[in-house]
């Protein structure tokens, strides 16, 4: 077997790790660090489950090569939470607009609507349905997840301008 | 895990040269969206990987004193279209680039590998092909710049020699300065789908927007390769402008093209959908340029 070190910031922490260099960044997330809201899911880049941030952009950890991530700052969905398992704020709007059911797709939803967020843009509603379109779900049919990022873009789009004022 | 063998890490285009010269039954990785979809299905299983993704000297956008713009071959599809450069001089490769994959894969997919993996439909090269853009070819003999067309093989795919890699994509200035260009992607779904039909057209009419001075126009997925319509180009320059042209320019363009069926579409049904495509792309682009068409 043929191992890589890999250097990394993972959620705010550096670490490191030899790592399997067969290993996807889901398969070295999950089974080193338990990080365990990325998703198995079509391990072949279709369906967004996997779905992580990376130096501020996502990509579907499933088919990005672990010993890529040497040097990278990763983020996965249990970032978002504060520092006792508190939701953030997109979080707390899939629930409330019932933008879940199963729940396998939503870790992976939800870091697109965080790299969305971060932005500080505002979206028209097909921009956003373009910006979430690399992720499938077999539940909800869409319409709420979309609310949910609509809502939580607009009130943090508020609060920035009543912060400005 | 994935199923291969060994991966090698050049730190630089030219260790990268030196490790296909060492190995070469290696494969070259670049972002491997393609590559690492088709090992899940055991394709290439058990391969040694030359991964070049770690080379940042292979990234970004510039543009030199002439005003030729050069890629990096790893430039990632969403930087292009992001790039100002891009948005400034050829928006159409920056909206042909958005149309790739979904988010996530314009993320990780690159220019280079979206050329060198050889697909008739990639959205990228049919838009190069219309730019009549450069590929820049490293060796071991050196660097190579070529015309995008010879770069493929007529039985379909691109020509790498023996331990070459494509490093940059290099956009002369003559061929975008004056030019309007519009990309068109024809798929069942808005994302995360290949096309069944793609053309890629760019216009340059005269000062006073009344001749078509120079036309370009590419298709993908009518043929094992991206394909020029020169005849049909040909036919057209020089040509003043005037409602019936599009049509005119769309019989003679679909004359030279020769799609095929598979499970995306029918070869009749590419032909219908090639020709109202190319119709609609060299409107849009005679009217971005201020044509009245």
């Amino acid at each position: 077997m043929q191992a890589k070190l890999i250097r990394c910031t993972i959620n705010g922490v550096y670490t490191e790790k030899y790592v399997d260099v067969r290993a996807s960044l889901t398969d070295m997330l999950r089974d080193e660090y338990e990080l365990t809201s990325v998703k198995k899911g079509c391990e072949v880049g279709e369906c967004g489950a996997c779905n992580v941030i990376i130096d501020g952009e996502c990509y579907n950890s499933c088919i990005y090569l672990a010993a890529w991530a040497d040097g990278k700052h990763i983020k996965t969905l249990e970032g978002l939470m504060g520092p006792n398992g508190e939701l953030s704020d997109i979080q707390q709007a899939f629930i409330d607009a019932a933008a879940i059911q199963c729940g396998f797709c939503t870790p992976g939803f939800i870091m697109s609507a965080a790299e969305i967020l971060e932005s500080g843009k505002r979206y028209t509603r097909d921009e956003l349905r373009k910006l979430m379109s690399g992720h499938i779900c077999r539940c909800t049919g869409y319409e709420n997840i979309l609310n949910a990022v609509e809502k939580t873009m607009n009130r943090r789009l508020e609060k920035k301008n009543e912060s400005d004022k | 895990m994935y199923d291969f063998n060994h991966l090698y890490e050049p730190a630089s285009a030219a260790e990268a040269v030196e490790m296909m010269q060492a190995h070469p039954k290696a494969k070259i990785i670049a972002g491997g969206s393609d590559l690492l979809v088709q090992l899940r299905d055991g394709i290439n299983a058990g391969c040694d990987f030359i991964s070049i993704y770690m080379i940042d000297e292979l990234r970004g956008i510039s543009i030199d004193a002439e005003k030729n713009i050069r890629i990096g071959a790893l430039t990632s599809f969403s930087k292009i279209t992001k790039n100002k450069i891009i948005q400034e001089n050829v928006p159409v490769l920056g909206e042909a680039a958005d149309t790739v994959g979904g988010p996530q894969i314009r993320n990780i997919g690159t220019i280079g590998g979206n050329i060198c993996n050889g697909h008739t439909g990639a959205d990228t090269a049919g838009t190069l092909f219309a730019l009549d853009a450069m590929v820049e070819l490293t060796g071991p003999d050196g660097k190579e710049i070529i015309p995008i067309a010879q770069f493929y093989k007529s039985t379909g795919g691109v020509d790498l020699k023996p331990a070459q890699l494509l490093t940059a994509v290099i956009i002369p200035e003559k061929c975008y300065t004056g030019y309007v260009g519009c990309y068109y992607k024809y798929a069942a779904r808005n994302a995360m789908d290949v096309d069944i039909v793609g053309c890629s057209v760019n216009v340059r009419l005269s000062e006073d927007k009344t001749v078509i001075e120079d036309v370009r126009a590419a298709f993908g997925v009518v043929g094992p390769n991206p394909v020029r319509v020169i005849l049909a180009e040909n036919k057209i320059r020089g040509s003043r402008v005037y409602p019936e042209l599009a049509g005119i320019f769309a019989d003679a363009a679909v004359e030279e093209i020769h799609p095929r069926t598979d499970f995306r579409g029918t070869k009749e049904f590419r032909l219908h959908m090639a020709h109202e495509i190319v119709k609609r792309m060299f409107t849009e682009a005679v009217k971005k340029a201020g044509g009245d068409i």
